[in-house]
């Protein structure tokens, strides 16, 4: 059976692809910094804090990492609102991305963290300087310097598992493919287009990452 | 009409349903894996061709989401000609997304090999494909058993995107649970602890074993502190660490 490509239905549009490409990097971003600023207070207090404060945090990542995004979306989507907060859609997506980014980077962080050398916070202790600025002023600042290469992949990784959200009725790209699938019939033409986008996407923010790595940290190469 | 409780019975079968998430899991790492080995033996293949082929088909995998994948897969087999089966378009799915991920995590593993190993083998007379099977890949068998029992975690995970086509695996299962208990908590928090049961000794093992192969790896900065602060509480503020 030979089967007839029809693009034109779908190309004719494109600015509703657009919009959707356009949510979805939204989405990511919005989730990546909130996921960040998390993630930086959990790395240090996992490292740095009271035992049982790493433990609880040591236990949220684990709970996070070894269970699919998909639960956590569904989690986040049917409990908070029956436990009284009201919460839409896209709340929900945004708010289950950055708990699952937060526990990712988390777990990055603290290998930055970790890899600062010995010498030097034992330099800073000798000096006087207390815990809290060893680790505002030695520690923090090169280690997020030197993660940032993998947090910029992570971001590239939420670009891409944002795209389960429509599971949940919240909109991006995915969910405006799926829109326009039941509009024109023309299902594996629309993906076909929507993975070009998410493709185009991706790579795109792997060489801007690259590119700002570059020019960023040109003075600590 | 009334709620169903979340007793026994919707228990049972919401536990029980985790045979297709194991299932497509095995096929997925079964196929992934026999797949995988020839895209990572291409993609250090001599042919340059070869290379740059199997280089686009493992970007093609990682640069789009696995979701857009699977719906392709499952509406495109209608458009050219199958009858569309959501369990069949889902182990193709996972079996072609599972090789573009282990090829590229393999590929990294070949390469650690030392080069000399391939000149030494080549000097010896052999070709290509004989020292990588013979020389090479036993070397970095060592490698690959970390990473490869870290990616099944993903692996397992990545299966309950196989529910949104209408496969019955466990994440479906919750969901119609949900639907006809509305007890989201206890649903999805079984499913979520029914995950973490599978995964979580897979992550740990992985991790005690990429520990065995670094040794050197030394306690953490933490310690730093916690050392100088019992020293000191020993000999008095004037001590400094080193």
């Amino acid at each position: 059976m030979s089967y007839v490509f029809q693009f034109g239905p779908i190309l004719d549009r494109w600015p509703l692809f657009l919009h959707g490409a356009l949510l979805t990097i939204e989405l990511a971003a919005i989730s990546t910094f909130v996921g960040l600023a998390i993630a930086v207070v959990l790395a240090v207090s996992r490292s740095f804090g009271p035992r049982p404060v790493a433990w609880l945090i040591g236990a949220y990542v684990e709970l996070i990492r070894n269970t699919p995004l998909l639960v956590q979306l569904y989690l986040v989507y049917f409990v908070l609102p029956k436990a009284g907060m009201r919460l839409d859609s896209n709340q929900a997506a945004a708010l289950a991305l950055s708990a699952n980014l937060a526990a990712y980077a988390t777990e990055i962080i603290r290998a930055g963290l970790e890899a600062t050398p010995r010498g030097l916070v034992e330099a800073g202790l000798s000096l006087g300087l207390r815990k809290g600025r060893i680790i505002r002023h030695i520690i923090l600042g090169p280690a997020l310097r030197s993660v940032y290469p993998a947090l910029g992949s992570q971001f590239v990784l939420q670009i891409l598992g944002s795209s389960l959200v429509s599971a949940i009725a919240a909109e991006e790209l995915t969910a405006v493919s799926n829109n326009i699938m039941m509009e024109t019939f023309r299902n594996f033409e629309v993906f076909i287009v929507t993975g070009a986008l998410y493709l185009a996407m991706v790579l795109a923010f792997r060489v801007f990452f690259a590119q700002t790595n570059r020019s960023l940290f040109r003075w600590a190469a | 009409m009334t709620l169903r409780e979340f007793g026994w019975p919707e228990l049972q079968f919401l536990v029980f349903s985790v045979r297709w998430t194991v299932l497509l899991s095995l096929i997925a790492f079964a196929g992934g894996g026999a797949l995988g080995l020839v895209v990572a033996a291409c993609r250090v293949a001599p042919s340059r061709a070869l290379r740059r082929a199997m280089d686009a088909y493992i970007t093609l995998f990682q640069g789009t989401p696995l979701l857009v994948q699977l719906l392709l897969v499952y509406y495109g087999s209608s458009f050219i000609g199958f009858t569309p089966d959501a369990l069949v378009a889902a182990a193709l799915t996972f079996v072609l997304n599972t090789s573009a991920f282990f090829g590229e995590i393999w590929r990294g593993c070949i390469e650690a090999v030392p080069a000399t190993q391939w000149e030494a083998a080549r000097a010896l007379g052999l070709r290509y494909l004989p020292t990588l099977r013979l020389v090479v890949l036993p070397q970095a068998m060592r490698l690959m058993v970390v990473p490869t029992i870290g990616y099944m975690v993903q692996i397992v995970k990545s299966t309950s995107v196989a529910s949104l086509i209408g496969i019955r695996e466990i994440t479906r299962t919750a969901v119609m649970v949900n639907t006809v208990t509305f007890e989201p908590l206890q649903v999805f928090g079984t499913v979520c602890l029914v995950y973490f049961a599978i995964c979580y000794p897979l992550s740990v093992l992985s991790d005690r074993l990429s520990r065995r192969l670094d040794r050197t790896r030394a306690g953490g900065l933490g310690d730093v502190f916690r050392r100088t602060r019992a020293a000191r509480r020993q000999y008095g503020h004037g001590f400094t660490p080193g």
